[in-house]
């Protein structure tokens, strides 16, 4: 478990989560990115760019 | 076990990521994951990269097409190739392929000036569609009703836009049955597709649209392999419309999101993904 950077919610991710990996914040919805597994270390997910997509 | 390495360049582990890498991992692939982030490619030598194949999952487009760049320069077998980045990351360059391979497509005028700019649009007739040349989830695309709306959007693209954005990408509007149609090309087949329903005339599923399944017709298949071959083939996503006319190919999408699409048309669509990555790898050989 790790606290949300945004609202400081606690935030846990399922066992198979790798590094990178982007999930959501149960309580305020912000997008955070997995930077460490274990222990669970999270940011804030960059924003989107111009150039972002498929 | 496979005996081929497989290195997946990636910006982060979306739902698509996941999915792939899981895929490899079921069979047993060694697998290498190049954050993009951390990238830094020495042009003056190639590295050993210690894999045979790179598939490359940049959710940045300049990203993926310098790294491309690089690696194709440098022999290394990728999925997508340069080439294919290059060509779907421009519209107006995916335009010219889907023009030369008689692909049908929306009519679209280019233009450098305002002034000209809006000459175009009077000329394709109201409605038209304003896209940028590189932007992707229908970002930025205006579809402009009148000569007033049109002298108000190219007048802000040419004051605050970046220098793309007075290369003005005009194209009729096709009116459209409450959908498009996304289709999914890997190697020489149309794996699947679905239809994308929206109350809004942008029909993305990452601004909102529903998805159902859509049957592979004959027509649809072999327009969708044409246009994949015009961009330089590969794992490619196939936007259509469905225009009074016919099927018209509206864009082909090279670093393709399906995570809407798996359940919906029951395809394993990340295996296809890594059947065809693997091939890649072997054809290199």
């Amino acid at each position: 478990m790790s606290k949300c950077p945004e609202c400081d919610a606690d935030v846990t991710v399922g066992s198979d989560a790798v590094k990178g990996e982007i999930v959501s914040c149960p309580d305020c919805g912000a997008e955070l990115e997995v930077k460490e597994t274990a222990p669970l270390a999270l940011s804030l997910a960059p924003e989107a760019e111009e150039d972002w997509g498929e | 076990m496979s005996d081929t390495r497989v290195g997946v360049l990636l910006s982060r582990v979306r739902v698509e990521e996941k999915l792939l890498l899981a895929e490899l991992e079921s069979r047993r692939v060694e697998t290498k994951i190049i954050d993009d982030r951390e990238l830094v490619l020495s042009l003056e030598r190639k590295p050993d990269l210690g894999v045979d194949v790179i598939l490359e999952r940049c959710i940045q487009h300049g990203t993926a097409l310098y790294a491309l760049s690089v690696l194709d320069t440098w022999g290394v077998p990728t999925v997508n190739r340069y080439e294919v980045a290059e060509i779907c990351g421009n519209k107006l360059l995916t335009t010219m392929r889907l023009i030369r391979d008689s692909v049908p497509s929306p009519r679209t005028r280019v233009a450098f000036t305002p002034e000209s700019a809006l000459a175009a649009i009077d000329e394709l007739g109201y409605p038209v569609v304003l896209k940028p040349l590189i932007g992707s989830w229908g970002r930025l695309i205006s579809k402009v009703n009148d000569r007033e709306a049109a002298e108000a959007i190219v007048e802000h693209k040419d004051v605050l836009g970046s220098y793309l954005h007075s290369i003005y990408y005009v194209q009729e509007y096709v009116p459209k049955p409450g959908r498009d149609i996304r289709a999914f090309v890997v190697g020489d087949e149309t794996i699947c597709a679905i239809y994308r329903y929206s109350d809004h005339w942008i029909t993305n599923t990452a601004r909102g649209g529903r998805a159902e399944n859509c049957p592979v017709t004959r027509q649809l298949g072999d327009l969708c392999v044409r246009a994949a071959r015009a961009v330089g083939g590969g794992v490619v996503a196939v936007d259509v419309l469905e225009g009074p006319e016919g099927l018209l190919v509206n864009e082909v999408n090279y670093t393709m999101e399906f995570r809407n699409s798996i359940d919906t048309t029951g395809v394993n669509i990340p295996a296809k993904v890594v059947d065809y990555v693997l091939e890649v790898a072997r054809a290199a050989r």
